[in-house]
């Protein structure tokens, strides 16, 4: 996994809420067997018709919007547990998703491809929606270090919850299998002591 | 300490902390299967591991295979190729599976449990968001995502933060024609598509007990269209008849000692809770879904909620119009062309003689194409002793081969751009069954009367 630093950039706005993880990535396109090329797909039926033609209305397609931050709604990756979700926004080139409230599984399959979930409050959320809306260029700065997301033009920020760990596997570019394996004599105790159902 | 039976689960499982509150939770049993696994079998070769504990693991191929002419090799490239790639990994890395053509072939979340594999006091994962089926049993059993099915292969464990405990109790009697599938779609209803989020829930209560095992799964299956982490129901006398004597079920003095264990598995009286929802089972009718997500469910007499009267209007606005519905209006009468009934929410053999009893001596309305797709191959060798088929096929439904089928838009079985679909399965997601396709959600039983009449109309009135 690379290694998370501070990113300063514009976003894109997706202000819709419960975006499940069908709409990320329609399960027509988890047929393949690697990681790669899932973000050519991304959100694949609201961003081109059944004829493949791009969809003018959807943010994706207007070139007003550019950047590494995908602002969203709340319930950001609800539904299937796919992580083909998180490689597909990661692919695209998004490395932080903002929302006001995120689903479970999808939280956990971000924070193990380098792609980080922040969350903020509604009131902080509708506050980027605003300054994005009103300059579609608006800077955000997410630093992970010191859990701080900014609208960098005014200066308003938040402080955004990360778990220790997961904090020091962003940063380190570690995965949870180089823990797992650091942890296999105490596993192998573990299983020596447990009844066998 | 009085504990939750969540907690008892857990804290067996515990193999050491991590810094900053997460655990090493042991796992018990991982299912895997052809769409989430592939990446993972490839991290492990990348890394050259093997599968440390590979008996622990169960393979089937069920999102991705046809539900007909299973005998023949897969038509379509792609899926035939990540159906190969995963019976290639499983004799690689030395994994059971259950392939096409096996006898015990199926959707993961039926198999397990049918052939004893899921038993009480478990930890279970699967790449697949449905994993909380399993908790029917006693179990904690969650979705997870492929990077954590490379990491349980690799060492049998995941590094996790212990979720917020959640009970929902609903006491009282279902009244005929309300079934389990309805219990849930109204829990959801209530507690919105994200009400769960963060917290692992508990079912408890007298209309919770009542149910069998087989409708118990049905609940618990659907905890994740909450936004729950799983869901579980403590075991009782139902649930250990139910794993005695299944093929891979403890025998014996095992069975016996196994026995002791789970009678241990029950939240204890002055156990807390996070979260807590009643709920009386006298309120719950049959349940219908409206929109594009499984929240959005309202009771067959009642109407679709006014755009006023919610949150989030823009949402709620763009949903309705995917649907073509209009706030304020009742989906009763309703016509509906196609009829799904299978997935790992409502196809197993309670569901399918629940539909065979409701259409014997009945023929399926003209405008309709309705399909029943069993859960396994066992669940359709019985559908076949008991000559259910044959009922089926006489009231012009489709019987067809097991798989997820029509339940998620990516094998072959998909509903047309437009059309509605009363379906069985769990998620009515725009797209879900199909790009255009409209999902209504329903009981086995809603989903039977939608394809005799060729409209939606209220199973209560027009029972056997």
């Amino acid at each position: 996994m690379e290694k998370f630093s501070t990113i300063i950039s514009s976003a894109v706005p997706l202000p819709i809420e419960e975006v499940d993880t069908d709409q990320i990535i329609p399960a027509r396109f988890l047929k393949a067997t690697t990681r790669e090329g899932f973000g050519d797909n991304l959100f694949r039926d609201w961003r081109y018709h059944a004829d493949d033609s791009p969809k003018e209305d959807f943010i994706l397609n207007n070139p007003v919007y550019q950047g590494q931050v995908l602002v969203a709604g709340k319930n950001f990756g609800c539904g299937s547990s796919r992580e083909h979700a998180a490689w597909a926004i990661h692919d695209y080139g998004f490395k932080v998703v903002v929302s006001s409230f995120f689903a479970d599984i999808f939280r956990g399959n971000s924070l193990n491809n380098g792609l980080l979930p922040v969350q903020v409050s509604a009131d902080f959320l509708h506050e980027i929606f605003t300054a994005i809306e009103t300059d579609p260029n608006t800077q955000l700065k997410v630093d992970l270090q010191a859990q701080r997301i900014t609208i960098v033009a005014t200066g308003a920020s938040e402080q955004f919850d990360i778990d220790p760990y997961k904090k020091m596997c962003l940063s380190e570019g570690y995965d949870d299998i180089d823990y797992l394996l650091s942890q296999k004599s105490k596993i192998e105790e573990f299983e020596n002591q447990q009844v066998a159902w | 300490m009085a504990k939750t039976l969540f907690d008892k689960i857990w804290d067996a499982h515990v193999v050491a902390p991590v810094n900053g509150g997460s655990e090493v939770l042991y796992i018990d049993r991982q299912f895997i299967h052809e769409v989430t696994s592939p990446q993972a079998f490839d991290g492990l070769a990348k890394r050259g591991l093997p599968v440390l504990r590979p008996e622990k693991t169960v393979a089937t191929a069920d999102h991705n295979v046809p539900t007909a002419n299973q005998h023949l090799p897969i038509k379509e490239a792609l899926s035939r190729f990540q159906v190969d790639k995963l019976t290639e990994n499983c004799e690689k890395f030395g994994v059971q599976l259950y392939g096409l053509g096996h006898a015990y072939h199926g959707i993961v979340h039926v198999i397990g449990p049918e052939l004893g594999i899921t038993k009480p006091g478990m930890t279970i994962v699967c790449g697949d968001s449905h994993t909380s089926t399993h908790g029917a049993f006693g179990c904690i059993a969650f979705g997870i995502g492929t990077s954590q099915v490379e990491q349980v292969l690799a060492s049998q464990c995941l590094v996790l933060k212990r979720p917020k405990r959640m009970r929902i109790t609903i006491d009282g009697e279902l009244s005929p024609g309300v079934l389990s599938k309805d219990i849930i779609l109204y829990i959801i209803s209530k507690l919105t598509a994200s009400g769960g989020t963060g917290h692992f829930v508990e079912y408890a209560g007298s209309a919770i007990r009542a149910l069998s095992m087989e409708a118990r799964m049905t609940v618990c299956n659907m905890s994740i269209e909450m936004g729950a982490r799983g869901g579980m129901i403590a075991p009782d006398e139902k649930t250990f008849e139910y794993v005695k004597g299944k093929k891979f079920a403890p025998t014996g003095a095992a069975y016996e000692e196994a026995l002791a264990h789970w009678k241990t598995l029950y939240t204890d009286e002055d156990a807390v809770f996070d979260t807590e929802y009643h709920y009386n089972a006298e309120d719950i009718e049959p349940m219908l879904t409206y929109g594009t997500n499984p929240g959005m469910g309202i009771k067959i007499s009642e109407q679709i909620p006014m755009v006023a009267k919610v949150d989030n209007p823009t949402t709620y606005k763009k949903s309705l119009d995917y649907m073509g519905l209009k706030e304020g209006e009742s989906l009763l009468g309703k016509e509906v062309n196609y009829v799904f009934i299978g997935s790992c929410t409502n196809s197993r053999i309670e569901d399918l003689r629940l539909v065979a009893n409701y259409v014997s001596g009945k023929q399926k309305a003209d405008n309709v194409y309705a399909m029943i797709v069993p859960g396994s191959k066992l669940v359709e060798d019985q559908v076949k002793a008991e000559g259910l088929d044959k009922i089926f096929r006489a009231a012009g439904f489709d019987f067809r081969e097991p798989g997820c089928s029509a339940c998620l838009g990516m094998n072959e079985d998909k509903v047309p751009k437009g059309e509605y679909c009363v379906s069985t399965s769990n998620r009515n997601f725009e797209g879900r069954q199909g790009p255009g396709a409209r999902t209504i959600l329903a009981s086995p039983l809603m989903a039977a009367a939608t394809a005799i009449n060729g409209k939606i109309v209220d199973v209560r009135k027009n029972l056997n």
